[in-house]
């Protein structure tokens, strides 16, 4: 009851303009996978009124955005404006920080990922994740790490050797390792772990995936190949990606949404077609971030 | 310009710069050298004598002689080489007792060595009678029996202890916790004391081996709950996060990347559990007792085992009985020792090849 009289009152407050232009009109804009692209709204991610909360501390408030099916959405924002927290309540994994709240609703190909008769491990398969450090399980080989999804999460896989080979391949790190597959997953370089986190995301067969600043600690090797293996990828799932670097923003995502905390909650000041952000944006706050007047 | 004979004559050698050269070891001999004629001097002018007092004149004189001969270099490089020898001494100091105890253990418990001491018992011989006769393998068998009985008990109980207040941080964890750290500080008596009441008297009425690796767990549990608490903390939630986020249950996350990620450092937690328990005399005396025969029924009746076999002895009195308590001690601390490498060897290999 409390939480859901605040939503109303801030959803009534806050950014009263903005409210019509997050909901993206997916089908005014040709799109790079405009043939797998279904118009109609219930389709990918769908993200309405959602706040989220640490403490007593409001990280994000009111956001609403609609991420189609088989896009690439980039969000960009200043540090401490709640974007990574926004991407964590995409797939649940932000109940695991203490004392953590939201409201709100995240849509999943039109079913609410926060109902109770849903299972979150359930939700996290069809939803992956790659984090901003690389974090390859340190007990396991590379081939072992791939795989590991489907062993956790207790998926039943065919055929290993083609799964391995698959996901390794699209991430662009098979070349490099495919005569290594038994050393342990900590052996490679930091830019070759962040490629096998991607491709042990890649194992589940996510229709979903959400990069949290996954080129962060990437050299520019590196991080080229990434791009390419996210817009590659980007013809079979729904991408969101969290990142700091304009240019890689403007280079992988269709989609752009811009986040700003003025010291309160974080919030969604605008979100459009990429090309729309970075030539044309609606906002003189986007404008200044995009073109590197502060944050 | 030929370029090819200059790189052919001068292709550097792999050098250790860092290394300390010949020379400073020749120094250092020269050192302890002076060092020693200076502490004996110090003996003569001052009232230090024996062992004890050499040693002390030494550890006076050592660090002067290594400031005075490094002062060449500059008062820094004086410094940190008597610092360096402070170091040294501190080392000396901590580690004689433990050697002298070593030493004492097995050169003592030499004596009681011929070629059936680890293979008979003592049924048909009383402790009393010429040391080539008797044995202690019932105290060898019970004692590992013991252990075995402890280990099932307290190492899977300590392990999920740690996992309930670590992962799964449950409301009760940091009572689990304030209990661990209280149940450490029991003494060991009063362990025997309540598994006698407890299992002794009210189930079996009759001392039992299954008491007595009851007793020695309630002292194993703590420390191996704690250690393993400790390890576990050490796993970054990087790890567990990229686990929740491909959909793994707690379960799975915990025992199929949290666990093997420090597989190690549980087998040191029940290294150290085990060493905790492998030479507690009180709480067997009062459970498992002392048996003469080599018995392994771990339900009906009283069994040997390492440290009641020495006590026993020792309180027999006779020269040779005291002997056989010396050599007890020495392969009790054999059978640690065995313990501590099988575990490390078999339990250390998750560090996988890494090319």
């Amino acid at each position: 009851m409390n939480e859901s009289s605040i939503q109303k009152t801030e959803s009534e407050m806050i950014l009263p303009g903005i409210q019509q232009g997050v909901t993206m009109a997916t089908e005014d804009h040709t799109n790079r996978n405009a043939d797998n692209l279904q118009v109609n709204g219930s389709t990918g991610l769908e993200v309405r009124n959602v706040h989220a909360w640490f403490n007593k501390h409001h990280a994000l408030a009111d956001v609403s955005l609609h991420f189609p099916q088989n896009t690439v959405t980039g969000l960009i924002g200043p540090s401490g404006c709640g974007k990574s927290t926004f991407l964590r309540l995409l797939n649940r994994m932000h109940e695991f920080i203490p004392k953590a709240a939201m409201a709100g609703e995240v849509l999943f190909n039109g079913e609410d990922i926060y109902s109770p008769e849903v299972d979150p491990t359930e939700i996290r398969k069809r939803i992956g994740m790659v984090f901003q450090k690389p974090n390859p399980f340190p007990s396991m080989t590379i081939a072992e790490n791939v795989l590991a999804g489907p062993k956790l999460a207790k998926v039943k896989v065919e055929n290993k050797d083609e799964l391995l080979e698959d996901c390794l391949t699209r991430a662009g790190l098979w070349k490099e390792v495919k005569d290594r597959l038994k050393a342990s997953g900590s052996s490679l370089s930091g830019g070759q772990q962040q490629r096998l986190c991607i491709a042990r995301a890649l194992a589940l067969n996510p229709e979903a995936l959400l990069l949290d600043e996954p080129c962060s600690a990437l050299d520019p090797g590196s991080t080229l190949r990434v791009e390419e293996t996210i817009v590659q990828l980007s013809q079979t799932m729904t991408i969101v990606i969290v990142t700091h670097n304009m240019q890689q923003a403007a280079r992988v995502s269709d989609y752009c949404a811009f986040f700003l905390s003025d010291g309160g909650p974080g919030q969604l000041v605008e979100a459009d077609l990429t090309t729309n952000i970075f030539s044309n944006p609606g906002d003189q706050r986007t404008a200044d971030y995009v073109q590197g007047r502060f944050g | 310009m030929s370029t090819s004979s200059i790189e052919a004559t001068s292709i550097p050698q792999p050098q250790r710069p860092w290394r300390q050269a010949k020379r400073a070891w020749r120094q250092a001999i020269v050192m302890l050298v002076v060092s020693v004629v200076g502490a004996t001097l110090l003996m003569q002018v001052t009232g230090l004598a024996g062992v004890i007092g050499s040693y002390v004149a030494f550890a006076l004189v050592f660090p002067v002689v290594a400031f005075l001969a490094s002062m060449k270099y500059g008062k820094k490089a004086g410094q940190d080489k008597m610092a360096s020898a402070i170091i040294c001494l501190a080392f000396g100091t901590a580690f004689m007792p433990w050697m002298s105890i070593l030493f004492t253990v097995f050169n003592r418990g030499r004596e009681a060595f011929y070629s059936g001491f680890l293979t008979t018992d003592m049924l048909v011989n009383s402790s009393d009678q010429p040391l080539n006769m008797g044995g202690l393998s019932h105290a060898i068998v019970g004692t590992l029996i013991l252990i075995f009985i402890a280990s099932m008990v307290a190492i899977p109980l300590g392990i999920i202890t740690a996992i309930y207040i670590v992962e799964v941080k449950g409301r009760f964890a940091s009572y689990a916790r304030f209990f661990t750290q209280a149940m450490s500080g029991v003494p060991s008596i009063v362990a025997g004391l309540f598994i006698y009441t407890t299992i002794v008297v009210v189930v079996f009425n009759r001392f039992n081996a299954l008491a007595g690796g009851l007793a020695l767990a309630i002292l194993m549990l703590p420390t191996v709950a704690r250690t393993a608490e400790e390890v576990l903390k050490l796993v970054p939630d990087d790890l567990r996060a990229a686990s929740y986020a491909m959909g793994a249950s707690q379960f799975s996350t915990v025992f199929r990347i949290v666990l093997p990620t420090v597989r190690s450092g549980l087998v040191t937690a029940s290294i150290l559990g085990v060493a905790r328990v492998a030479g507690e005399t009180a709480p067997l005396l009062l459970t498992s007792q002392y048996f003469v025969q080599l018995t392994t029924n771990i339900l009906d009746g009283p069994m040997a085992s390492l440290p009641t076999y020495i006590f026993a002895n020792l309180g027999a009195g006779s020269d040779t009985s005291v002997a056989r308590a010396w050599g007890g001690s020495a392969v009790l601390m054999s059978i640690v020792f065995i313990l501590f490498v099988t575990a490390r060897l078999l339990g250390g290999r998750n560090t996988k090849s890494r090319h």
